[in-house]
């Protein structure tokens, strides 16, 4: 289990082109005087293979940055290079289609692949066994749990077969069981299929208990106000003495962030 | 399910399969469903009883004596001659003219409000330019259309079918509209990241997404319909093609107060029929969707 870590540092290391490079990226919403500064001056890098969690109390622009990465609305300066890599996102909502069954959801990126019917159907069953869902194929989203809904939504991003996932929140709306349960499960298809992940969340825990990086982001305007590095073994436990100790460390530094607007 | 591929018992990744399949199934739980045969009966009785309440009104007025039974016929003989006039295959075949031209009609309507839909829908000049028009053009109350179209195509079954369109396929465009309009954006970043772009977009994403504001509209479209050319078949009197509105302007003409109700008994009925029919295939639409929790 602890084999993909060695071999990420390694990666890490050789000085591996990032998967993921924000220069100097900057957003303004708006124009001239009412415009609104929703990130500044950002430099950031994923590199291959690495899980990055991204952290901020509200309005530091945390999912403006990941629509920026995921081509959902373009930068005003700067420069942002994903170097022709596949993206695919989860969101803090599942985002499935209500008219399609479970199945066809994750079809949904194989189809506009343009792959065969029989072939979609096979390959998202094989997805769908992935998140543990294999026989839920045929039901409706709305026939789901909660936590069972954003697994399809994980299966379906999977299918894209890209290499970086952006998750922007995906396990805000969850208790905090079912999200233990998913962090796990996260963590495992991460580590096996080499992912690299760009993690939003304010969920301080959350973020160290996932991320190999925890990135801090101050608010209005979103700006990188410090960065740790989680060496905690893998795989971790949220209630471990090790994520607690850092969580406390990361959540002193943001309550820092968040006294400056007190003011 | 989920346990079979897991390399082996008391492996963790086992443990997390079997905590998840656990958890799966408490959320789900099992769900009641009442029977077919109650379900109806649920549905049947308030129907029979409104049914019950209009006939006690109806006979009351009657009795009241306000008006002479020869001008205002009681539910008694009203429901025998509608009985008579069920026996008698000239009358069917009214009811066959008057459903074909409402067929014809709203299927050209159909057509109609869905080119118009999906073009004002998908280019935004036409939309600033026709959106208001459109809704404008559906509270125009059809009877309106009726001396424009005579004098266009004259006492025809066109001017009938050309005011029939013109009632209901602004609805049907508005239902299009609407439905595209209110995409959840979600859905519509979803598919974008997932790689859908312009018309695989519109026939995979925004399409399906408006099929209930589709049909909402296509409701609405049959009920402008059903009543322009009841208005149609009472202004346009068309010779030797016997129809429900003429009927009723012949009723009238005779004073034959019974068959008048008669046949508005049977125009309410054919209205009410169609209109469950739609409301059968919203509810089937909102089973499927998991929608039925909204519904007040």
């Amino acid at each position: 289990m602890t084999a993909p870590l060695t071999e990420r540092a390694a990666r890490r290391a050789e000085g591996d082109e990032p998967a993921v490079r924000l220069d100097g990226v900057s957003k303004i919403y708006g124009q001239g005087k009412n415009g609104l500064l929703a990130l500044d001056n950002i430099s950031l890098s994923v590199a291959p293979g690495e899980f990055v969690s991204l952290l901020g109390a509200s309005g530091c622009g945390k999912s403006t940055l990941l629509s920026l990465v995921a081509g959902l609305d373009s930068p005003t300066a700067g420069t942002l290079s994903v170097g022709g890599r596949k993206i695919a996102m989860m969101f803090q909502e599942p985002a499935l289609f209500p008219w399609l069954t479970v199945s066809a959801n994750v079809e949904m990126a194989l189809r506009v692949q343009g792959v065969a019917k029989r072939e979609r159907r096979q390959r998202a069953a094989e997805f769908l066994d992935i998140v543990h869902l294999g026989g839920f194929g045929a039901k409706r989203p709305h026939e789901l749990s909660g936590g069972m809904r954003q697994r399809v939504s994980l299966a379906r991003a999977l299918a894209q077969e890209a290499d970086v996932l952006l998750m922007d929140e995906p396990f805000g709306a969850l208790d905090a069981m079912t999200r233990d349960l998913l962090h796990d499960e996260l963590e495992r298809i991460w580590q096996k299929r080499g992912l690299s992940v760009l993690f939003v969340t304010h969920n301080v825990r959350e973020a160290v208990r996932l991320g190999d990086r925890v990135v801090l982001l101050s608010s209005r305007p979103g700006k990188v106000a410090e960065e740790f590095d989680v060496d905690i073994e893998r795989p971790r436990v949220t209630d471990s003495p090790e994520v607690a100790e850092l969580a406390s460390a990361v959540t002193a530094r943001l309550r820092q962030e968040v006294l400056r607007h007190g003011s | 399910m989920a346990v079979d591929q897991a390399p082996a018992a008391g492996q963790p990744s086992d443990i997390h399969a079997r905590q998840l399949a656990g958890l799966d199934a408490l959320e789900l739980g099992g769900g009641t469903s009442s029977g077919l045969a109650s379900r109806l009966w649920g549905r049947t009785w308030p129907m029979l009883l409104a049914i019950a309440i209009v006939l006690a009104i109806w006979q009351g007025v009657v009795w009241s004596g306000r008006w002479p039974e020869y001008v205002f016929a009681g539910p008694a003989e009203t429901l025998g001659t509608l009985g008579e006039r069920l026996t008698d295959p000239e009358y069917w075949q009214a009811i066959a003219v008057t459903m074909r031209r409402a067929v014809t009609g709203f299927a050209i309507a159909v057509v109609v409000g869905l080119a118009v839909g999906a073009v004002v829908s998908r280019i935004k000049v036409l939309r600033a330019a026709f959106g208001s028009l459109i809704t404008g053009l559906q509270t125009m109350p059809s009877i309106a259309w009726f001396p424009l179209a005579i004098l266009l195509f004259g006492l025809t079954e066109s001017a009938i079918t050309f005011v029939v369109i013109l009632g209901a396929a602004p609805s049907i465009a508005n239902g299009l509209i609407t439905g595209v309009d209110y995409t959840p954006p979600i859905l519509l970043r979803a598919s974008h990241v997932l790689g859908f772009r312009r018309l695989q977009l519109y026939r995979h994403v925004i399409l399906p997404a408006s099929l209930p504001s589709f049909l909402a509209g296509l409701k609405q479209g049959w009920a402008f319909a059903w009543r322009s050319l009841m208005a149609g078949e009472l202004v346009v009197i068309i010779a030797h093609q016997s129809s429900l509105g003429e009927r009723l302007y012949y009723d009238r003409e005779l004073a034959d107060s019974a068959g008048l109700l008669a046949t508005m008994i049977i125009i309410l009925v054919i209205g009410v029929g169609i209109d469950l029919l739609f409301e059968t295939g919203d509810n089937a639409l909102r089973r499927r969707w998991g929608l039925q929790q909204v519904r007040n």
